[in-house]
């Protein structure tokens, strides 16, 4: 399977500040997407940990919302994913074609009721990975937010080195 | 990348190789479920050699859990590192499963 990564540094920025990556609505290409933007971000901070586990997990939930829910997994439908780099945060927007969704509308996924279900958990495990995960009003579109300062408080799940 | 199937003893074992996320999970699922069709009843899967799980790979491991147990069997999860084990007590699925530290506690006794 091939995967293509179009990368369009734009605004005149340079590639090393911003990412910007144009997928089609294919779960296959998520893995290769999310290791690319991690790898890029990595080349900037020593922060291996919360990479690795928080922003890879945090941005592959964020892209599969966005092709199996936002886009409904309609091929002719896109995912555009915009990176910014700065020395104290990695911002992730990531926007779909679809209608939008309501994210106060998702249950929680650890309540009893709800730990058997087989689905539920992604963005859950974005707000608890991240330290902001950010909707539009619409709902089709989200910021996430890795904070690099080691001087800030760290949410729970995985946030310490 | 990919699922190594094999057995021991009466045990299927199932090493994943990789992630286990939204983009493979289907292939996880079939694999474990054609055993389980076949009459296998209890299950290890392995992550020794695992990256990442998303909650798609959550998922599958409850749905297959859930179908294994309906069937009377059972299923072991084994070598979680650190950072799969902090998502499986985020999303408390750490109370559904019993997780051993290898794939050879996992197999003892079962």
């Amino acid at each position: 399977m091939a995967t293509h990564l179009p990368v369009n540094p734009e605004r005149g920025g340079s590639v090393d500040d911003d990412l910007v990556l144009e997928l089609p609505s294919d779960v296959r290409s998520i893995e290769h997407a999310v290791e690319y933007v991690v790898r890029r971000c990595q080349a900037r901070d020593t922060h291996a940990h919360r990479l690795r586990l928080n922003f890879r997990v945090g941005l592959t939930e964020a892209l599969s919302n966005a092709m199996l829910y936002g886009n409904a997994h309609d091929p002719s439908k896109r995912v555009r994913v915009e990176v910014t780099l700065t020395s104290g945060a990695i911002r992730a927007r990531v926007i779909d074609e679809g209608r939008g969704f309501d994210p106060c509308s998702i249950p929680d996924p650890t309540c009893p009721e709800n730990l058997m279900k087989s689905g539920g958990r992604g963005l859950f495990l974005m707000r608890q990975l991240l330290d902001e995960v950010v909707y539009n009003d619409r709902g089709n579109e989200v910021t996430l937010v890795l904070l690099l300062d080691p001087e800030l408080p760290r949410l729970e799940g995985g946030a310490q080195a | 990348m990919g699922f190594q199937v094999s057995k021991n003893g009466s045990v299927t074992l199932v090493e994943v190789e990789g992630q286990l996320i939204v983009g493979n999970r289907q292939e996880l699922k079939q694999k474990v479920l054609e055993h389980l069709e076949a009459g296998d009843r209890k299950f290890v899967i392995d992550f020794a050699a695992t990256g990442y799980i998303d909650s798609s790979g959550l998922g599958v491991l409850v749905s297959l859990s859930k179908k294994i147990r309906e069937q009377a069997g059972e299923l072991r999860l084994s070598s979680l590192n650190e950072d799969l084990r902090t998502l499986f007590e985020l999303t408390k699925l750490d109370t559904l499963f019993k997780i051993t530290d290898t794939k050879e506690q996992a197999l003892e006794g079962f």
